[in-house]
């Protein structure tokens, strides 16, 4: 029964919450769709966190999506051990990365004052969210083996059947706790991502690879025009 | 011809005495707001010195600006992916220490601190942290500092000069300084649009102003960095980017920025300049020694009939044209040609022009006493106190000869007025003075009036934008009545979060 709302219906509300909220969010207060940042205050001690955090998480959840959009790719990549064992390596590598990078925002959130005063309760509640996350996600990586070979087979149609509005939650049932931890959190995530800082996510801002370098806005195209 | 209008302005150094009214006068008005303390949009820094921030114009470490490569022009800050490999931490970025931690004091302390012997104080505490702190550096921090180690020695510009010159600067007797009051340039190829990820900072097309859109900005703060002059601020309580909106509101309506209105020197002045936009990247690479002549040329004469013609064909309404015609930073910059851009070796084509200013009478102290009978009242230019180069460094990319023929047409005017009231040179001589400075009586007279005697509508041609027209076709003008906001440009308050 508690299998049935935690895993079959709460990602619902997640996924619900998430998207309405981002897109009202935007509309009304786009202002505030950006992630507060503190380099301003505090340089030195984010360099060592936020660089190998953003890059071992980011990486770590393109590896998540490979799992769940190219399942067949990642089992004939698998196929051999010893890439197995190059791919497990280099995961647990940037979760470690990740923790590091993720302990020490968290050390310097608290530790430094003028960051402190720039750090609000939803800040410090997505801290402690992410800590879960990447602890369970490490946890799982060293406690239970070859997880890129079993997540294809579970983790993998357990989404799709969410997605197809088919819920299969009795994939997670059997599940250790540290995987069962990992999936509630990641949609305890997605339900305060609008809420909080996360938006920055989406803000990412690819389009500056191909605008011009100058902007000039005019009032009204120039419709004075005497001719 | 893609001719296009900018508002325009000139600082004549010479008249700056230091008030910092112009600084006071932008604080009160824009940036008296939590975030905002320590951000002086409009600040005046005390030079030979290092600025504010402290050595803003040493772009190897901040890297703003633009620099030529091969035959395009690219950010300092790097190119276009490698700006967003740096997303996750700016290594450019100047922190808040680089500016000073803004403080107030805990004056309760004064009121409620128990009966002692001794007299309570109020302790200063951080506008950050709340916090006591000890304060290290402040706004104006340098001022007047020039001979010190810590600030004149520091700057960036005296890397120039030769152990020798540097040194003169630093003998007690010949101690110099002068002021660099500083705004946004509101430059034609800005380098801090350049850089924005998010697209949020842009020009106008209207009048070339510069700003930051609030909605827009995700606070990347690579525009920080980007800007060579360092003019646009980080607000660290709304996680935005910041800065001199040229008083566009009061502008708009034919009133002069605060800064310019209030100077007590009436060193300021504003005009509308029409340029040509099809030319901005071409001048912006020319070579270094020719940046400042390119930029002029870049400025149209808004008299040529063919001028005013394209001028109204792109619909430049003719009261702005008329406004061009009588526009003093026009007869400044491109008819006398005294006004130079600060640090064009940047390639920002800034906008601000500086009359370089006269250097105090060149006086040698052998005697014991100043002695000025060095047969030349005015002394001569290569004599002067601050060496040439330094003013190169600052207003003509490094060319002495560009700011020398400035100072000897400023020193022209001088000698022009003096044979008129005192009559201690003869004709000769200033015919001598004038041809060598490229300068005629009437010219010289014209330099003085718009310099000495100017009334404020000479200081400030600045015809209305009509922009409520153009409001009123999109939208109800009374719409926004009743709504409050953090008083710069937000319909709704400025609070992060939901
Ligand atoms: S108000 Fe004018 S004279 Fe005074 S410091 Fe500012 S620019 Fe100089």
């Amino acid at each position: 029964m508690i299998d049935l709302l935690l895993y079959g219906v709460f990602p619902y509300v997640a996924i619900v919450l998430a998207v309405v909220v981002s897109i009202w969010r935007f509309s009304t207060n786009q202002f505030s769709y950006s992630s507060l940042s503190s380099q301003f205050l505090e340089g030195r001690k984010l360099f060592w966190g936020s660089v190998p955090w953003h890059i071992g998480i980011g990486l770590l959840l393109i590896g998540h999506l490979i799992g769940v959009f190219l399942p067949a790719s990642v089992r004939a990549f698998n196929g051999a051990p010893i890439r197995l064992y190059i791919l497990e390596g280099t995961a647990l590598a940037l979760g470690l990365m990740a923790l590091v990078g993720l302990i020490v925002l968290a050390a310097r959130r608290m530790g430094d004052s003028r960051v402190r005063s720039v750090t609000t309760t939803m800040d410090a509640l997505v801290l402690v969210l992410l800590l879960v996350q990447v602890l369970t996600g490490v946890g799982t990586a060293l406690f239970y083996r070859w997880g890129s070979f079993w997540f294809v087979n579970t983790a993998t149609p357990y989404l799709w059947s969410l997605a197809t509005l088919s819920p299969k939650w009795d994939y997670m049932v059997s599940m250790p706790i540290t995987v069962k931890l990992h999936a509630l959190n990641f949609f305890v995530l997605v339900a305060i991502f609008p809420f909080s800082r996360l938006v920055h996510i989406v803000s990412a801002p690819l389009s500056y690879l191909w605008r011009p370098y100058q902007l000039v806005r005019w009032n009204l195209p120039m419709s004075r025009s005497l001719d | 011809m893609d001719v296009r209008l900018q508002l325009s302005m000139v600082f004549h150094l010479d008249k700056c005495i230091g008030c910092h009214t112009c600084s006071v006068a932008c604080k009160n008005i824009w940036t008296d707001r939590k975030g905002a303390e320590y951000m002086w949009w409009n600040n005046v820094e005390t030079k030979p010195g290092t600025g504010y921030p402290t050595q803003w114009e040493d772009q190897q470490k901040y890297r703003g600006g633009w620099e030529v490569k091969g035959d395009s022009l690219k950010p300092r800050l790097a190119g276009r992916l490698g700006r967003l490999a740096n997303i996750f931490f700016n290594p450019y970025l100047p922190s808040l220490d680089d500016y000073y931690e803004p403080w107030t004091y805990k004056y309760d302390d004064l009121f409620n601190a128990p009966a002692g012997d001794d007299q309570p104080t109020a302790r200063p505490i951080s506008m950050i942290t709340k916090e006591p702190m000890n304060i290290e550096a402040g706004p104006n921090w340098d001022d007047d500092l020039s001979g010190s180690p810590v600030y004149a020695r520091n700057d960036v510009n005296m890397s120039e000069l030769t152990d020798e010159e540097r040194e003169s600067l630093f003998q007690l007797e010949r101690m110099v300084f002068f002021y660099l009051p500083r705004i946004c340039n509101h430059c034609l190829n800005p380098a801090c649009v350049g850089v924005c990820p998010a697209g949020a900072i842009y020009k106008r097309g209207e009048d070339g102003i510069v700003l930051v859109s609030q909605e827009k900005c995700r606070g990347w703060r690579f525009c920080i960095s980007g800007c060579p002059y360092k003019k646009v601020y980080y607000n660290w309580g709304t996680g935005k980017s910041e800065k001199c909106i040229l008083c566009f509101p009061r502008v708009e309506t034919g009133q002069a920025p605060a800064c310019f209105h209030t100077c007590v020197g009436r060193i300021r002045y504003m005009g509308v300049l029409l340029y040509d936009g099809d030319r901005i990247e071409e001048v912006a690479k020319a070579p270094e020694e020719k940046l400042v002549l390119a930029q002029r040329s870049l400025i149209l004469d808004p008299n040529d009939p063919e001028v005013v013609l394209a001028a109204k064909r792109k619909g430049i309404a003719e009261d702005l044209i008329a406004a061009a015609q009588k526009s003093p930073v026009y007869r400044f910059v491109k008819e006398w040609e005294v006004a130079l851009p600060l640090h064009a070796e940047f390639r920002t084509l800034p906008m601000l022009f500086y009359v370089p200013p006269l250097l105090p009478v060149a006086a040698s102290v052998e005697s014991g006493s100043y002695d000025l009978s060095d047969g030349d009242f005015f002394g001569s230019v290569e004599k002067a106190r601050v060496p040439v180069k330094y003013m190169a460094c600052l207003f003509s990319a490094g060319d002495e000869e560009m700011v020398k023929g400035v100072l000897r047409k400023l020193m022209a005017v001088r000698a022009y007025k003096r044979y008129e009231t005192v009559g201690d040179i003869d004709a000769r001589r200033l015919s001598a003075i004038m041809q060598e400075a490229g300068c005629t009586m009437e010219v010289a007279e014209q330099i003085f009036r718009l310099t000495s005697l100017p009334r404020f509508k000479d200081r400030f041609v600045l015809p209305a934008s009509h922009r409520e027209q153009f409001v009123e076709t999109v939208e109800d003008v009374s719409s926004h009545k009743g709504q409050i906001g953090v008083g710069f440009g937000f319909g709704t308050p400025a609070k992060r979060g939901l």
